[in-house]
């Protein structure tokens, strides 16, 4: 799901690219099921009425965020069209048999810009663990660099002119019933099983053709 | 003979030190995880004892934890006279403080049934509360309605305005404690609305576990440090 492309002006509560078993044992069945079935669904059910009948019915998502992001005293349909954006964006960064070391030109990148894999891994685990409360950690692209940042709430990196690569969701209905308070565990789990480098590496390129 | 008393003798220190460590050349004051005054599983049906127990014993600890050692580097940090790291350290003393100022007061707004938890405030408080609500649960309605809006982390509180002589509800975000919301705040009840308080029993439906916890929740506390702040 390139940066730009958002999604869709039907507001649709898009299935995991995977069947919700796939992740297994990493991210339970029973995660999915709470975490896309009642939360993510949620967030698109509650942010179609909230819209229904203003300026706002019909725009497309990122639209929404953009213009009830506010500089950051967020307007009211900003929780839930940004948390539907950041689900789908997280669902599609994960595959079954995912995780480690990426190849080629993002491999490249991460060397360029963070001196190695291990160091952008340990800085992404870094921002991860200390994101306080609820909120995400990114991978994004900036400035023609990439960078790692971490976001409160329902904020993502298009807020803040940046496109985004990878996340990882730190709220804890994100992990508690796989890993209870165990928050590094999970997010090692993560790094080290679930991410797919390929849908980091396409957007990479979506992104550095957006830029040029 | 003499070995026994040496380590009777390291004993007592050690049972001195485990409730007020002393450490740095000032002698900085470090936390202990509070006990609670009943079992974990003595809260159930409203919580369960699987949640209270991880709720204790990792998360409080770990507030603990963190604190102190935020408080450690802070120590050092100001005999250095090093500024920066002095400032830098503020949110990990707030979140941490604030977590465990936070914790240690919902373990006591909490009680067994058998103890008390769930019955309505009577004497000042109670009545206090049907004047500002209208009723006692005006007021549950109105917390529980703050509490479920909550976007993210934080907290739902009754509190006392000293100053105004008003009870008020609000919320605070992630572990802020009532008093950054105004200085005079004071806690009456307050109720953890992070998922981690929740999430292994109700998943994501918050509006269930805001209706039973007022089912354990310790209004005599409540009154008590109503009544003793009033004076």
């Amino acid at each position: 799901m390139a940066a730009s492309a958002a999604v869709t002006a039907n507001y649709v509560l898009k299935p995991p690219p995977y069947p919700l078993d796939a992740l297994e044992p990493h991210m339970s069945k029973q995660t999915l099921e709470f975490h896309w079935g009642k939360h993510h669904r949620a967030y698109v059910d509650n942010l179609k009425k909230q819209v229904l009948g203003s300026e706002l019915e019909g725009k497309p998502l990122e639209h929404i965020i953009q213009n009830t992001y506010n500089n950051g005293d967020l307007l009211p349909p900003f929780n839930n069209a940004a948390q539907a954006w950041n689900h789908e964006f997280f669902w599609e960064s994960m595959k079954p048999g995912g995780g480690g070391k990426p190849s080629g030109e993002l491999l490249a990148l991460l060397e360029r810009d963070f001196t190695s894999y291990e160091k952008f891994y340990d800085e992404f685990n870094a921002a991860a663990a200390t994101q306080f409360g609820a909120g995400w950690a990114w991978l994004a692209y900036a400035d023609n660099k990439l960078k790692v940042v971490k976001t409160p709430n329902a904020v993502n990196p298009l807020v803040l002119g940046s496109f985004p690569l990878l996340t990882i969701d730190v709220w804890e209905h994100a992990y508690y019933l796989d890993f209870q308070n165990r928050r590094p565990d999970y997010i090692k789990t993560f790094m080290n099983n679930l991410v797919s480098c390929e849908a980091v590496s396409s957007r990479l390129e979506a992104a550095k053709a957006a830029s040029s | 003979m003499a070995i026994r008393s040496v380590a009777s003798r390291r004993t007592l220190s050690s049972l001195k030190e485990s409730s007020s460590k002393l450490l740095g050349l000032r002698g900085i004051q470090t936390f202990t995880l509070p006990d609670l005054p009943y079992d974990y599983s003595a809260l159930e049906p409203a919580i369960s004892g699987e949640i209270m127990q991880i709720h204790h014993q990792k998360h409080h600890q770990t507030y603990v934890t963190n604190y102190n050692n935020a408080l450690e580097q802070l120590d050092q940090a100001v005999n250095k006279g090093d500024a920066s790291t002095v400032v830098k350290l503020h949110s990990a003393i707030k979140f941490n403080g604030g977590g465990h100022v936070n914790h240690s007061i919902f373990w006591k707004n909490l009680a067994p049934v058998n103890q008390g938890g769930g019955e309505p405030p009577k004497g000042a408080l109670g009545g206090a509360i049907d004047t500002h609500f209208g009723s006692l649960e005006g007021l549950v309605k109105k917390m529980s309605a703050e509490g479920a809006a909550l976007q993210g982390s934080g907290w739902v509180w009754l509190g006392l305005d000293k100053e105004l002589k008003k009870l008020v509800v609000d919320t605070t975000a992630n572990q802020d404690p009532l008093v950054t919301k105004g200085g005079s705040l004071v806690p009456l009840v307050g109720i953890d609305v992070w998922e981690h308080a929740y999430y292994l029993q109700y998943k994501n439906v918050r509006p269930d576990y805001l209706k039973n916890v007022w089912k354990v929740i310790n209004w005599k506390y409540a009154s008590e440090v109503y009544e003793s702040e009033c004076k």
